[in-house]
């Protein structure tokens, strides 16, 4: 099996994989979908310990089974899963059509340490539109290590929503890699509560002109937690658009990282990039660390970023406070109104009506 | 629209001056062999009449640097050093010289046509409040210093490095190495090893220096790794501005410059350290020009102490420094302010660390990146935020220049805070000079020239307000020549 | 009914409040005047428990509680209210949704019931309307992109609302023009009542204008130095502040 990278390498700087490189672990076998999995009234594929459970799911049109897919890439992540995956969800939408929305559940269940590598694609043809909603939950110690490669066509449109609610002991490592066409757009919000060790990478290229994508992400970590959201936008064409709001609240002695790099190449004139990462740290020993980075060859760009760290302002505390509210109740109301932001993109209502939830369970659980 | 080919050619005619310090001097030069080796170490130690102390902490240097390797996470590219095919020490022959008048008259010439104000006199007769005093480097050997004997009133040491080695072994002891000991990099080691000279500074309890302290360095034989070892220490309440610049001749082989400054600020102290850079950067195929990996870091010791790094940046073909601050003392204040000019084929990997330490320590940084030609032009940050640094603040903006598209302006902050009161604010933004910009500026009757110069300067006016006065026009006249203006 | 005995309080050590005596019996509007860093402000958040400010000695009571005891919220719930000087913004935070919460804070805290969206939107209309101020100013997220001139009228709609015994106005009027002044004056008068009492903390003599207090007191050096009927005020305006001090013990 190939190697997991190691903080030598830049890009894992801040995440030491250490500790899961230190278990081991067992092939997943197939197991019971509990009932009362969320439903949001849609078709819903269920995925149990990374294997699909056809009996409990309810497929949407444009699915077709997994196939094995050889891996271009070097990353190491992306290789170990191409050569350990043996199911996964391929969704290709036909040019023109709206697909609605799907609801993917990925659910383990693990007694003795397991893992599991999906590998999902999904591509969308010229115009296509498609709303993907990704929950990961479960229970006990395991590894999940999903690929998705993301193909959207010329005018297509993707909105991707993940909610990762990991059970506490698991290990999530996501790789999701999109090619953006010209005018088409890839909307992604990440919203991370779950895991011992989480990383969500993402790879946006954006290919032809007017291509456009937003990478949003709200991170609610506690306990002894470490969180990793990393991505490199390209933009590798003229006159696209990225754009990434980054929400972070660390509490009790949970790390947090960001890594957010905008790679403009020499022929992407006209490029428009945004970041700005922001994070709260609720208490003494939490860590947060962020490096957004810029690579630019073109001269004829605007890109800026912008990061803050800080702590909950306690004149904004007092306001609220002095007006009868309490101290806990203020607190929630500032912690909610700065994620707020990050979720904007979610224009699916019920989709948002889910991670709005999350927010308040996480903040009740404190 | 992206500059215009006519902006870029312009830029490139203007850039592309013949260095206008581009001559040697035939002077005798005393020459080790080349390459490095333990008999060398001992060879450059004798020379100096060093103590055995200071022979010994070369030699613990040397056997590190052995066991190192060079680092290659900078964005840089270059064509592997030879280091045993370098000079490690080159000073003009004969005994040291007791007064100006013993000086190699060639020597004085150099220094005149450099525009070095070593005539005492003629400074003296200038405006009195605005002495500078000089510390002159020629190659790896302080030339001479003037104003000793006003600096000695107020009790302020101002010499070269191996002097104090020998005068003031107890200052030297006790803060060489604290702030970048030996096995800090790759660098610093080599430095440790065959540092030959640099400036010494040290200003006593509540004294305010009373001039501008600067030093001159210059470059000439061939080949010479250029070592150079400042130290600088602000007692309780002491305060001091000094000021380095950097000249070199026009060479083929690459020339290394692997300098180490050290600045430590006790209680309420503060030095201000300003840098107005112009080593040769290469020839317009980048052929040739100074390698400057350079280590330099303050030690806000003391409680309110404050250290500001100020520097303009035109010079060498490659540039690897990151002038820090470790914020230790209580409501201790780092600053850093930078404008980093890259043209050619010129790399520079540049930037600063900030590691807040004590409580309700403040650091600034505004660092300007102007790239134009194929040149690459890299800030790179830290911004560290330990557990203990309750209420510490940071605002950082850096912000680029493209002008052309062959360039690259790239930012890699790393920002890390473990203190939940802490403060840290980033922000970067990328820009180039418009084309409607120019236009607005010609149609009031600027050419072409000025226009680049006025917004360039404008793009860099946060960082320029900075720098002392005598530097601040130095600066100017320096950005104008290395973007803009003709050879005198 | 206000009663302060004695009171010193200090910020980071130095003292500021030294030894203020005053009592402002329900129904009574008492204006406080003084120059600056008397100790006016220091002396509203003392009352109102902001952090970093510390009492040394002395005591505060309203309607027999002692309030200095109490945490902000709960002295909101006991029914002080403060008008900030420089209301802070909360961006994200919309207006309606703040308000209703801390209307409906304060109602459980007092064993009231609470208002639902509908009723609280009713009432909040109402109270815009009687401001003349417009609709959006809900929608809005808390102090966001306000002029000075809106902050305060904020302060004002919340008071409104929130139906307080006790107002503290801390320099109200500063940055206001004349109608923005005549708006937050006729919001403190509409509150007007047996139960109702306020501190108006002012620089300035024109806010009395609108607001008559029943009494005028000058803060000097952390101490209440002279107190009079409202024609003090027009004393001070005419005379300043200087020789206050020395007034107020021929007084007494």
């Amino acid at each position: 099996m190939t190697a997991l990278p190691t903080r030598k390498l830049e890009a894992w700087r801040y995440t030491d994989l250490k500790s899961l490189a230190s278990v081991s672990f067992a092939d997943a076998v197939p197991g019971l979908a509990p009932l009362g999995l969320p439903d949001l009234g849609v078709p819903r594929l269920i995925f149990v310990n990374g294997i699909y459970d056809a009996q409990r799911s309810t497929p949407p049109d444009f699915l077709s089974g997994f196939a094995r897919v050889a891996e271009a890439s070097d990353q190491p992540l992306a290789l170990i899963n191409a050569e350990q995956a043996h199911d996964g969800v391929t969704i290709t939408v036909p040019d023109d059509t709206d697909a609605g929305a799907v609801l993917l559940i990925s659910y383990a269940a693990a007694e003795n340490p397991i893992a599991f590598h999906p590998r999902h694609r999904i591509t969308l043809g010229m115009g296509a539109r498609l709303t993907l909603i990704e929950i990961a939950m479960g229970q006990g110690v395991y590894w999940h290590n999903p690929v998705t490669d993301i193909a959207l066509h010329e005018n297509a449109k993707l909105q991707h929503y993940q909610l990762q609610n990991e059970s506490i002991e698991a290990f999530h490592l996501a790789t999701i890699r999109a090619k953006i066409a010209a005018s088409a757009a890839y909307v992604s919000f990440s919203m991370v509560q779950g895991a011992k060790l989480s990383r969500a990478e993402f790879h946006p290229t954006l290919m032809g002109v007017g291509a456009v994508t937003q990478l949003n992400a709200a991170q609610l970590l506690r306990g002894q937690q470490h969180g990793d959201y990393t991505c490199v936008v390209k933009h590798d064409a003229p006159n696209c658009a990225s754009r990434q709001v980054v929400k972070s609240v660390m509490d009790d002695h949970a790390r947090g990282v960001f890594q957010g790099r905008i790679e403009v190449a020499r022929a992407a004139q006209k490029t428009d990039g945004y970041q700005m990462s922001q994070a709260l740290l609720l208490s003494d020993g939490a860590e947060m660390d962020i490096k957004p980075e810029l690579e630019i060859f073109a001269d004829d760009v605007k890109c800026s970023h912008g990061a803050t760290i800080g702590a909950l302002d306690p004149e904004q505390i007092f306001y609220l406070r002095s007006r009868g509210i309490s101290e806990d109740q203020a607190r929630a109301m500032l912690i909610r109104a700065f994620l707020n932001e990050a979720l904007e993109p979610v224009s699916h209502a019920a989709a948002r009506g889910l991670f709005e939830a999350a927010i308040d369970k996480w903040w009740a659980e404190k | 629209m992206s500059a215009t080919a006519e902006t870029r050619d312009t830029v490139n005619a203007l850039a592309g001056q013949k260095y206008q310090y581009g001559f040697e001097t035939d002077i005798a030069m005393e020459e080790f062999p080349k390459g490095l080796n333990e008999e060398i170490v001992r060879l450059i130690s004798a020379k100096k009449n060093e103590p055995e102390w200071m022979l010994a902490w070369r030699l613990k240097a040397y056997a590190m640097w052995r066991k190192m390797e060079e680092p290659d996470w900078a964005r840089i590219k270059h064509p592997p050093i030879d280091y045993e095919n370098l000079y490690y020490y080159a000073a003009p022959s004969g005994p040291a010289p007791k007064t100006l008048e013993d000086v190699d008259p060639n020597l004085l010439s150099m220094y005149e046509k450099l525009g070095i104000p070593l005539n005492e006199r003629a400074a003296l007769a200038g405006v009195e409040t605005n002495t500078v005093a000089v510390d002159a480097v020629f190659d790896s050997v302080s030339v001479a210093t003037t104003f000793r004997e006003t600096l000695a009133k107020s009790g302020v040491i101002f010499c070269p490095i191996s002097e104090a080695v020998r005068e003031h072994p107890e200052l030297v002891k006790k803060y060489l190495g604290s702030v970048v000991p030996i096995g800090d990099n790759f660098f610093s080691a080599l430095n440790s090893a065959v540092f030959s000279d640099g400036s010494f500074v040290f200003i006593p309890k509540g004294v305010r220096c009373p001039m501008e302290l600067s030093t001159y360095f210059r470059i000439n034989a061939r080949n010479t790794g250029q070592f150079e070892r400042t130290l600088i220490i602000a007692e309780d309440k002491a305060s001091v501005s000094y000021l380095e610049g950097c000249t070199a001749p026009q060479r083929d082989e690459n020339q290394l410059h692997a300098a180490v400054v050290e600045l430590v600020a006790l209680d309420n102290a503060t030095i201000k350290y300003s840098t107005v850079q112009n080593w040769y950067p290469g020839d317009a195929d980048g052929k040739g020009g100074i390698y400057n990996f350079v280590t330099k870091r303050g030690a806000c010791r003391g409680a309110h102490s404050k250290i500001s790094w100020t520097q303009v940046e035109t010079g060498s073909a490659i540039t690897w420094k990151y002038p820090s601050c470790i914020l230790q003392g209580d409501g201790s204040v780092g600053e850093f302010y930078s404008v980093a000019l890259t043209h050619n084929h010129q790399q520079a990997d540049t930037g600063t660390k900030m590691i807040h330490l004590g409580r309700n320590t403040t650091s600034t940084i505004i660092s300007k990146g102007i790239s134009a030609g194929y040149s690459n032009n890299t800030y790179r940050g830290l911004v560290k935020i330990m557990p203990g640094a309750t209420g510490a603040r940071n605002f950082t903006q850096c912000d680029s220049l493209l002008i052309g598209d062959h360039c690259g302006a790239h930012t890699v902050p790393y920002i890390e805070s473990r203190n939940p009161s802490a403060k840290v604010e980033h922000e970067a933004t990328t820009s180039r000079i418009a084309e409607d910009q120019l236009f607005y500026c010609r149609s009031r009757g600027l050419s072409e020239e000025d226009a680049v110069g006025l917004i360039v300067n404008g793009f860099c006016k946060d960082v320029l307000k900075e720098l002392p006065m005598e530097f601040a026009v130095e600066a100017q006249k320096l950005l104008a020549v290395s973007l803009e203006g003709s050879v005198g | 009914m206000l009663e302060i005995k004695n009171l010193t309080a200090a910020i980071e050590g130095k003292e500021i409040l030294r030894g203020v005596d005053l009592i402002v019996p329900d129904g009574e509007i008492h204006a406080i005047m003084g120059p600056n860093g008397a100790g006016k402000s220091t002396l509203s958040y003392v009352l109102s428990g902001r952090e970093g400010y510390e009492v040394t000695g002395g005591s505060a009571t309203y309607n027999g509680q002692n309030i200095l005891d109490m945490p902000p919220e709960a002295r909101a719930a006991a029914g002080i209210f403060l008008a900030f000087q420089y209301p802070v913004e909360l961006p994200g935070v919309g207006n309606a949704n703040f308000i209703r919460t801390a209307v409906n804070a304060v109602r459980r805290a007092r064993g009231e019931p609470e208002l639902d969206a509908v009723a609280f939107l009713k009432a909040a209309r109402a109270e815009l309307k009687k401001l003349s101020m417009p609709d959006d100013m809900l929608k809005r997220n808390v102090n966001v992109g306000f002029s000075g001139g809106e902050k305060k009228r904020n302060e004002v709609l919340q008071m409104a609302l929130l139906q307080p015994g006790l107002a503290i106005l801390d320099e109200t009027d500063s940055g206001l023009d004349i109608d923005a002044l005549k708006i937050v004056a006729e919001g403190v008068n509409a509150l007007r009542s047996s139960k109702f009492s306020a501190l108006v903390i002012t620089h300035y003599q024109r806010l009395l204008d609108h607001i008559v207090p029943d009494r005028v007191h000058v803060l000097s050096s952390g101490r209440i130095v002279r107190s009079g009927g409202p024609e003090l005020a027009l004393e001070l305006e005419a005379h300043g502040y200087a020789g206050q001090a020395a007034a107020g013990q021929e007084a007494a």
